[in-house]
């Protein structure tokens, strides 16, 4: 198998005011192309922050880490966000919807962005699988939450991503709701191919991964292969 | 390790961000229509002004023949001598003459009297345009029938009518029609001495062609088919000149007059500018509202792989569109709005004017929607391109920093832009830095007023206040404030309404009699030397004062410091001003100075006992266009006799005052026996004491013209009423426009206000007491604005008033005691209203809401 992430003493701190606040140091994982890998820790052990850098939404301040083969440090804001276009799809916790695009347009942009003339079909395509057919000229506020994070779905995997991070992406719907949506994140992974990257608090979904990797102050404490 | 499998894309093209601009401009529609509002009533405004100057500037140009009545005129205040004549012949002759000047004319049927401008007329004049006069016919028929037309308002205010009879002089015509427009005259400017067209062979019968009289004489000439105006003014004009008589084409006289109109559009354009740079501190505050709401969005679209400079674009495409669909409105509004002119300028123009599409201002109203859209939405549109797509995980994530450069070039690009359109407006570029500089001074202050008193309230909070003016207070400091933005816009308004009222009392201060008991408000003219005892007998008859008895004896410079006059006009290194060798000098002699007049060098003489170098006294003005100073001599040529004078004092003269002024003043002693006349001032305590005068004088000395000077000032009081409207229709944008800026800023902190409201409501407040502080916060806000507006403008007119026009002045009571409290009241209503829905809604539904 390829590795599609590849972090090298990884390391991040933000400073507030006159104090440095070191979130993430000495953070070295391989993620192989098609694994189901979740980070899991409490609040403040560098989770999100962690996606973050792994997704290029930000800079490492120390160490490597190259997603898809290129090296993340070597480029800037813009080539960044190319790469995340080509190769990179995203689930938040909040949605992250454009609130003044219907969900057929949301989840079409990533391929528009790439002058993707089947923009539309395709959109309309994951949507009916996500079982939003009949909701596609709706706006989100015109959506509940768990649909609003199927349209999510549907606009992470539109542009075949190659590897998809998702952050919480259950924590703000009910247990029911949560459940649906996990499976069809894992049918959509299964099907598709896609590496999937889950941050979560949440250890029954964490435990249907691969892989998980514990952080705690920053720090790995335990980098476990999920048995089965 | 992988390598890259995938081959890069194309990257999404114009196509898509314009369709994103769409997408999402669609959905965010409602928000930017007070923004689409601001710019459309600026441009409105801008484009009404330019439009209808261009068209002003056109109509003129198409109806100079109309405007003179001819294609050109000669005329002299003296009957033409030789060579002028030579000159007349030399052209094949004049098409039509005039005669005119100012007298009392007297209406039989009822007595009444009024100073008229007499025009004797011989010939077929006017040429183009026409006289129009009620019946239609007599326009025609006065010259056959030996009648007269009067000036229409002055039938109608005297009750005179067709088939009555007039009396000027001594001779006696029946009124043909009345007279409703001369090509060429203004209604208004008119009206001092309203026009009484009578045949020219009856002028010699009214005697009143005497000794001092101001007489006018003109000459209409048709030119031949392609004649060259410009190459006859050049020619001809000044070999009239140094015969005292002048030139006049249509085409000369049409740009003279398009000249003065354009001056006054310039300064109208110039007001309107100002309301449309209102509008942008609108759309930068609408503009920074919206970005900011945007931020998000830009975040998530940065995160699905948008660029930079894809962000970027969707925002200024959308706000391009939104200006350029702005300056559409606009423009239509403006040009629909300029039909309204013509009304509002009734009595100012000469001309009718027909209203056409101008090109220009069109294309203006578009281009100044775009580009002032994207130069004030420039510094909260940067903010985009420094969003992190980390803020799509981290709420409080912030990207980098917007540099101050990027602030300090869209600053500069702004003021850059302001002075190239103040430029292009006025050709001058002193002045647009000038108006660039005031509108920078007047928006610093404002806006530095408002933060000092934002500072000033953090650092001196009076904790002693009680919960709701306190909760008020803090209102303006709450994060999103839109003090600064109110504070600006409601201050602007207030400033430029108030200078306009405080322009106008400058002026009308200048103009104004002073009315103690001493001065005068009625001078009568052309007092010939007998009359001048039984004139003054007729006033003091009436039990009025004889205030002033004013010699006045008529010359010509001779020679200045011993050159002759001839010589100088010759000399074309000579700097001294022609005015001065060509003028005939209107001279009295008294032994002390007046009121309006301050010594500025030299001595004073009161009185000489021999005519041999006589110490005179001449006004500063004629001191500097006749290059001399105190010791010079000048030789007067008094009818025929030359009189050798020296420089013996220099005078100030206020000339605005309204008085007799003279250039030059004799001392006693030295022309009591010139051939002269008289000048009586007297003051009438009323208008009905003023027409018995009147009336009595014109039947005993139909040769004195009277000038009653309360009539002089209600004509420019009415003028400048005529133009404060026009003004003031113009600041009426300025206010609108600050209300809509008003509208949009209550508008975007309100949802911060429902949040806190409903919070205190939550805790216990009452719907009163959030009523109160809502109230408190916009009445500190139109108060603070409202104040800062007035007074700043006040202290510029005061400025304006020292330093321009050299005098102080009473500010009306107008801006303090009806503006002042209305714009209060107007910005405590708008805010009141535009929170209702906070005040009225139960807590959970506006919770609820707000969720949604």
């Amino acid at each position: 198998m390829t590795k599609i992430l590849n972090i090298h003493n990884l390391g991040k701190t933000y400073s507030s005011g006159s104090k440095e606040l070191t979130v993430l140091q000495d953070i070295s994982f391989d993620i192989e192309t098609g694994e189901t890998f979740s980070i899991v820790g409490p609040s403040g052990s560098g989770k999100t922050t962690l996606l973050g850098l792994c997704a290029g939404l930000d800079k490492a301040d120390s160490g490597t880490i190259a997603l898809c083969g290129t090296d993340l440090g070597n480029l800037n804001e813009d080539e960044r966000a190319l790469l995340r276009n080509q190769h990179v799809g995203f689930i938040f916790q909040d949605f992250q919807l454009l609130p003044t695009l219907t969900a057929l347009e949301n989840v079409a942009v990533p391929l528009e962005l790439r002058g993707d003339r089947s923009a539309s079909k395709r959109a309309v395509e994951l949507l009916g699988k996500v079982g939003l057919a009949d909701r596609i000229h709706h706006y989100p506020s015109q959506l509940s939450g768990g649909e609003q994070q199927r349209v999510a779905l549907a606009r992470a995997f539109c542009n075949n991503p190659s590897i998809l991070f998702a952050d919480e992406p259950t924590g703000n719907l009910d247990a029911e709701t949560g459940e649906k949506v996990v499976q069809l994140l894992f049918e959509l992974n299964k099907e598709l191919g896609t590496t999937l990257v889950i941050v979560t608090h949440d250890l029954e979904l964490a435990q249907k991964t691969q892989r998980i990797l514990r952080l705690k102050g920053g720090r790995i404490i335990e980098n476990q292969t999920v048995a089965g | 390790m992988m390598e890259n499998s995938k081959t890069p894309y194309a990257k999404a093209g114009l196509s898509w961000l314009l369709k994103m601009a769409w997408r999402d401009g669609r959905a965010s529609g409602g928000k930017l229509v007070l923004f689409m509002a601001s710019i459309i009533l600026g441009i409105a405004a801008v484009v009404s002004i330019q439009s209808f100057g261009e068209n002003l500037k056109d109509n003129i140009q198409l109806q100079s023949k109309a405007l003179m009545g001819a294609d050109y005129i000669i005329d002299s205040g003296k009957p033409p001598n030789e060579r002028v004549t030579a000159i007349m012949d030399s052209l094949g002759g004049a098409h039509a003459k005039e005669i005119n000047f100012a007298s009392m004319a007297a209406f039989p049927k009822n007595g009444a009297a009024k100073l008229v401008q007499v025009r004797g007329i011989e010939g077929g004049f006017p040429f183009y345009g026409e006289l129009e006069t009620v019946p239609v016919g007599a326009a025609k028929e006065y010259q056959t029938q030996g009648a007269a037309l009067v000036d229409a308002t002055v039938m109608l205010q005297l009750g005179v009518k067709p088939g009555d009879s007039i009396k000027v002089g001594n001779i006696t015509l029946p009124i043909a029609g009345s007279l409703k427009s001369v090509p060429g005259s203004t209604a208004i400017f008119s009206s001092v001495a309203p026009p009484i067209l009578i045949p020219y062979r009856f002028i010699e019968g009214t005697g009143l062609i005497q000794q001092g009289s101001r007489v006018d004489y003109e000459y209409y000439f048709v030119a031949k088919e392609g004649a060259d105006m410009e190459e006859l003014d050049k020619v001809l004009d000044p070999q009239l000149d140094a015969e005292d008589a002048d030139l006049d084409t249509h085409t000369s006289t049409s740009e003279r007059l398009g000249r003065r109109y354009d001056n006054f559009g310039k300064f109208l354009n110039l007001v309107a500018f100002i309301s449309l740079l209102l509008g942008c501190v609108g759309i930068a505050s609408a503009i920074n509202i919206y970005i900011k709401e945007k931020l998000r969005a830009v975040a998530v679209l940065k995160c699905l792989g948008a660029t930079r400079k894809q962000t970027f674009s969707i925002y200024l495409i959308q706000i391009a569109a939104m200006g350029l669909l702005g300056g559409i409105v606009g423009t239509v509004a403006g040009i629909l709005l300029q039909q309204l002119f013509p009304l509002l300028l009734q009595g100012l123009i000469p001309i009718e004017i027909q209203i056409s599409f101008s090109f220009q201002a069109i294309a203006m109203g578009l281009l100044l929607g775009v580009l002032m859209s994207l130069l004030f939405a420039l510094y909260p549109l940067i903010g985009t391109l420094y969003v992190s797509p980390l803020q799509t995980l981290r709420v409080g994530a912030e990207g980098a920093k917007k540099p101050r450069k990027a602030l300090l070039l869209v600053s500069l690009g702004i003021s850059l832009f302001v002075f190239l359109f103040a430029l292009w407006l006025l050709k001058d570029w002193r002045y647009s830095l000038a108006f660039v500089g005031a509108i920078l001074v007047t928006f610093s202050i404002l806006g530095g007023v408002a933060s000092i008193f934002m500072k000033g309230i953090k650092k001196y909070f009076p904790t002693s206040w009680g919960f709701t003016a306190r909760q008020s207070l803090l209102n303006l400091f709450r994060p999103q404030n839109q003090t600064l933005t109110l504070v600006l816009a409601i201050g602007v308004g207030t400033f430029l309404i108030s200078t306009l009222y405080f322009s106008k009392d400058i002026l009308l201060d200048q103009a104004s009699i002073e009315s103690n008991a001493d001065s005068p408000n009625m001078i009568l003219l052309d007092v010939q030397a007998g009359q001048q005892t039984a004139v003054a007998k007729t006033i003091e008859n009436s039990n009025l004062p004889v205030l002033a008895d004013i010699p006045i004896i008529t010359m010509r410079v001779e020679s200045i410091k011993g050159v002759m006059a001839n010589d100088i006009r010759k000399d074309t290194t000579s700097t001294i001003n022609q005015w001065v060798l060509n003028h005939e000098f209107r001279v009295t002699y008294r032994d002390s100075l007046i009121a309006s007049e301050d010594l500025e060098a030299g001595e004073w003489t009161s009185e000489v006992a021999s005519r041999d170098l006589v110490p005179i006294s001449v006004s500063d003005n004629f001191a500097e266009d006749a290059k001399v100073q105190v010791g010079d001599k000048l030789t007067f040529n008094v009818q025929g006799v030359l009189l050798n004078t020296v420089i013996g004092s220099i005078r100030t003269v206020d000339w605005s005052r309204m008085q007799l002024n003279f250039s030059i003043v004799f001392p006693k002693g030295v022309l009591e026996d010139a051939p002269q006349f008289r000048v009586l001032t007297t003051k009438v305590p009323n208008e009905r004491q003023s027409a018995l005068l009147q009336k009595e004088l014109v039947k005993q000395f139909p040769n004195v013209s009277i000038l009653d000077l309360r009539q002089v000032l209600s004509v420019i009081e009415r003028l400048l009423e005529k133009i404060s409207w026009i003004i003031n229709f113009m600041a009426f944008f300025s206010i609108l426009t600050g209300v809509i800026v008003l509208l949009g800023a209550v508008r975007t902190s309100k949802y911060q206000r429902i949040k806190e409201s409903v919070l205190l409501r939550t805790i216990g407040a009452k719907s009163n007491q959030i009523l109160k502080i809502t109230a408190l916060e916009y009445a500190y806000l139109g108060v603070l604005g409202g104040l800062s507006g007035i007074l700043l403008s006040l202290i510029g007119s005061q400025l304006l008033a020292l330093l321009v026009f050299k005098t102080s002045f009473v500010p009306s009571m107008f801006p303090f005691l009806v503006l002042f409290p209305g714009i209060t009241l107007l910005v405590l209503v708008i805010g009141l209203l535009n929170s209702r829905s906070v005040i009225q809604s139960p807590p959970l539904e506006v919770l609820r809401k707000e969720g949604r």
